[in-house]
């Protein structure tokens, strides 16, 4: 074949000069007088793709790699799907109850003086601070039967620890600053003028609350919850030394996937962990889908 | 009658809030330091100086000194790329940063075991050179970066956006490299959100459990750190002991929560004056 | 000389500034004047380097500088919001700009000192070297931003909205002492406002943006008493528009006793030394405002007058071209 029949014909050398004038251009309508960005931005995406995607993708690499029965059977063993239903269950008992009094804790802080706010204003972000080892001894000893408060339990026939109300407990400490810190700034936000006019209308505070504060604060709170969720879902150190860990009863996922390592089944633990990575993109997804409904309602 | 249903309502609230954060927070807190005296000063004291301690402190140190200083890099890195600079995929980018906060630390653990671990996929040639990463000091290292990968960046990022980059293009102006413009103008402008990221850093770093225990293999003296050899004094029922080393770790809390609240001060402080 | 030859640039598909020429002559004093969007602020930091056009070139006395950054084209830039650096003294601030020359060229810190009170001297800061940003006042610290701009002894002082953030009273004072001390230094300064009172009090020639285009230059007499489009017009002072295109300003109506329009008087009220009264046409119920003389007795609330423009434009709908009619 001749090359030579299909080449195009000889491109004169003016209009070139154009091109390239037009070529420079659009480089430079990118540029800013900023200088770095092709430094910091791929110094960014490699040492993100080194420490978080590459490995995070290995779990879903094995478990593409193990076919559809075998990944079932271990994902979603019984025991399995015991574990996802004290984790989920624990998670979202402790989100609910720290929906309530984290938005309690935060209308206080942003509205209320009294002497000492500032102390409580910090000792809020505690479970953010110590570690969850300590918060999860601690919290043992103080729910075990014999421990501080699990003792006026103990009498009534409620056992506090080792069980799944002891994992939920561990779930409050852990969650509690998601809340508070998502719902204060829009709180903050909200001027005292809006109640004014609400009550000025003849709203009773009760109505105030349900009507006026709560819808603008809704999204913030559902965001908080899904975090304090998200966390949960995930929270190993503070509920391995509560949970009692019970097959079937009070084991949670996080402790199943270690124990099958511990027995080198690499397959049922990344079964298990493409689970809750997979829940945990949803939550993430939810949330983002949440605060773009927020924004969204605010400019419209 | 009204204003004094307000008052009582308020007085409720208050009263309401102040005892969930005693009996979920501060008891807790007590409980360790209580647990950790129970036998008196000297065995608080002997559990602390013990050999496999010691080598549990050092080893904590050591890894927040590798994993912290790489965050801030990696912090002030993103922030100016993603602060500073417009391109498509901007939000994506920040929700791959994000990424680590919403991946349990057992997770974050396993995928390091899955990459380098002998049954890994580059564990037959890490172990025909020699290089061990998981059970040694290198794997608790890289889970811990990864835990703490966000805290930096999620600092600066909305911090160096909303500064704009007026400041910036004002120093150019003025002749200024890129160097000058970061180390004299933006670096002051950040340095406070710079050392509040820092802080829960830090303590993430020393503190983290659940993604070190999977990389450690629990190697007394060797691969633990501070919260797992609380973990170890724990399940041998030695409760002294192990309260009083996460008595130390309690008090590193404590300490980031008092400088935390000291840079918030701080923090408002300068939002207020520098306000119209 | 400043030279812009057919700059153009797009963000997204949205065309801010479309192929504008432009000359900028030596010690002159010009203002870019439009609404906000009108691609103002875009031109000045496309001269100043802090934006680069898609096309077209940006030349400083002939030399093309279009790929030079900001800290190679000698530009003294005016943030709007002054970009002040909150953790330096006002000295540090003004001294900065030759704190960070290269070894070679910088001066000694005692130098910098001294030219740092020099210049504050300048703008009459004198003395307050060493307080913060924060501890400034909204005029003083605009002043502050100029002589910072000025340290580095500029060919070009560019200004963004210099009194955009002042309240009226203080933007008054600073606008008759920017324009002295203008007069008094000869630097060639563009500046960009929106205000078009701004504009006609200071400048030696006003640009009129709109849309990313320029829709008139001209001395502020030209501008405002020979507007060369609908907009300028529009823009540029108050105007009445009446039907068939035809523009005429407040105080350019007379009232007669015979012929002329009829106007019903709906209210009036004192407009500094005249009478502002809003009226409709009783032919065309459009509304008409125009000023009287506060020396004469005003017409009542209901009252008819008869009117005729003194001076009038016309403009066709397109806006394209004018007709004088004196």
């Amino acid at each position: 074949m001749d090359i030579a029949v299909n080449r195009p014909p000889p491109v004169p050398l003016a209009p070139a000069a154009p091109a390239r004038a037009h070529l420079r251009n659009r480089l430079q309508r990118n540029r800013s007088v900023i200088p770095g960005f092709g430094l910091t931005m791929g110094l960014t995406l490699a040492w993100l793709s080194l420490i978080v995607l590459i490995p995070l993708s290995t779990v879903f690499i094995r478990s593409a790699g193990m076919g559809w029965s075998e990944f079932l059977a271990a994902g979603f063993s019984p025991r399995a799907v015991a574990a996802y239903r004290v984790s989920f269950g624990t998670a979202f008992a402790a989100a609910f109850v720290n929906g309530v009094f984290g938005l309690l804790t935060a209308w206080v802080l942003v509205r209320y003086e009294f002497p000492g706010k500032r102390i409580v204003n910090g000792l809020v972000d505690l479970p953010f601070a110590l570690p969850t080892a300590v918060a999860g001894i601690a919290l043992a000893a103080i729910y075990a039967g014999n421990g501080w408060v699990g003792q006026w339990f103990e009498p009534l026939g409620i056992q506090l620890a080792y069980t799944p109300i002891g994992i939920t407990l561990a779930l409050i400490f852990i969650g509690l600053p998601f809340i508070v810190r998502s719902v204060e700034p829009v709180l903050e936000d909200m001027s005292a003028e809006v109640e004014e006019a609400a009550l000025s209308l003849g709203a009773r505070p009760w109505q105030v609350f349900t009507r006026v504060i709560l819808p603008a604060i809704m999204p913030s709170l559902l965001t908080g919850f899904a975090l304090a969720f998200a966390r949960g879902v995930g929270e190993y150190g503070s509920v391995i030394f509560i949970a009692g860990n019970m097959p079937f009863k009070s084991e949670i996922a996080p402790l199943l996937i270690v124990t099958q390592l511990e027995q080198y089944d690499y397959a049922g633990a990344t079964a298990i962990a493409t689970v809750m990575l997979v829940a945990s993109f949803a939550v993430l997804l939810l949330i983002n889908l949440i605060q773009a409904w927020s924004r969204g309602r605010m400019q419209a | 009658m009204n204003t004094l249903s307000i008052l009582r309502a308020r007085h409720l609230l208050i009263a309401a809030a102040l005892a969930f954060i005693a009996l979920f927070l501060v008891l807790p807190l007590a409980a360790v330091f209580m647990a950790a005296l129970e036998k008196g000063l000297e065995a608080y004291a002997a559990a602390l100086v013990e050999p496999d301690a010691l080598a549990a402190i050092r080893l904590t140190l050591l890894v927040a000194a590798i994993s912290v200083p790489l965050n801030i890099v990696f912090g002030i890195v993103a922030a100016w790329s993603i602060a500073k600079f417009d391109f498509p995929g901007k939000s994506l980018l920040v929700t791959f940063i994000d990424l680590p906060f919403s991946v349990s630390p057992v997770v974050a653990g396993l995928i390091y075991v899955l990459m380098f671990g002998a049954q890994g996929w580059f564990g037959p040639w890490l172990a025909e050179h020699d290089i061990q990463i998981i059970f040694a000091v290198p794997g608790i290292v890289l889970a811990t970066v990864f835990v703490t990968f966000p805290f930096v960046a999620r600092e600066l990022i909305p911090l160096m956006s909303e500064q704009g980059r007026d400041d910036e293009e004002a120093a150019l102006s003025l002749g200024a490299s890129g160097l000058q413009t970061f180390l004299r103008v933006t670096l002051p402008n950040i340095r406070w959100g710079l050392l509040y990221g820092v802080l829960l850093c830090n303590a993430r770093a020393m503190g983290e459990f659940g993604a070190v225990s999977v990389v450690s293999g629990h190697l007394r003296g060797l691969t633990n750190t501070m919260p797992l050899h609380v973990e170890i004094l724990y399940n041998e029922y030695n409760f002294v002991a192990a309260f009083a080393v996460a008595s130390l770790l309690a008090l590193l809390a404590l300490v980031t929560l008092v400088l935390k609240s000291i840079v918030e001060w701080r923090f408002a402080y300068h939002r207020r004056s520098a306000g119209h | 000389m400043i030279t812009l030859d057919g700059i153009t640039k797009t963000f997204g598909g949205y065309r801010a500034l479309d192929n504008i020429d432009l000359e900028v002559k030596d010690g002159e004093f010009l203002a870019l004047l439009g609404p906000s969007g009108s691609g103002k602020t875009t031109l000045l930091r496309i001269i100043a380097g802090l934006a680069f056009p898609d096309a077209g070139t940006v030349a400083f006395d002939g030399e093309d500088v279009t790929g030079l950054k900001v800290a190679d084209r000698k530009v003294g830039f005016v943030f709007q919001h002054y970009a002040l650096f909150k953790h330096m003294t006002v000295a540090d601030n003004v001294g900065f700009g030759l704190s960070v020359r290269k070894r070679g060229q910088r001066p000694p810190k005692a130098q910098i000192r001294a030219r740092a009170e020099e210049l504050l001297e300048l703008v009459q800061l004198g003395g307050l070297g060493n307080r913060y940003p924060a501890q400034l006042s909204g005029g003083q610290r605009q002043r502050v931003a100029l002589a910072r701009a000025l340290a580095v002894e500029p060919q070009l002082l560019l200004l963004d909205e210099p009194f955009g953030a002042l309240d009226a009273k203080v933007r008054k004072t600073l606008r008759r002492w920017l324009r002295d001390l203008h007069k008094q230094m000869g630097l060639t300064s563009i500046f960009v406002t929106h205000d078009q009172e701004e504009a006609l009090e200071l400048a030696d020639r006003v640009v009129v943006m709109d849309h990313g285009v320029i829709e008139q230059i001209g001395t502020p007499e030209q501008v405002y008493m020979e507007p060369a489009t609908a907009f300028v017009s529009d823009f540029v002072g108050e105007t009445n528009h009446l039907p068939g295109g035809i523009h005429v300003r407040p105080h350019e109506f007379r009232i007669v006793e015979d012929g002329g329009q009829p106007v019903i008087v709906e209210s009036i009220f004192r407009k500094g030394g005249v009478w502002r009264i809003e009226g409709s046409l009783a032919s065309h119920a459009e509304v008409v405002e125009l000023d009287l003389d506060a020396t004469l007795a005003p017409p009542s609330p209901g009252d008819t007058i008869r009117i005729v423009p003194r001076r009038l434009k016309t403009f066709p709908q397109s806006g394209a071209t004018s007709h004088d009619q004196a």
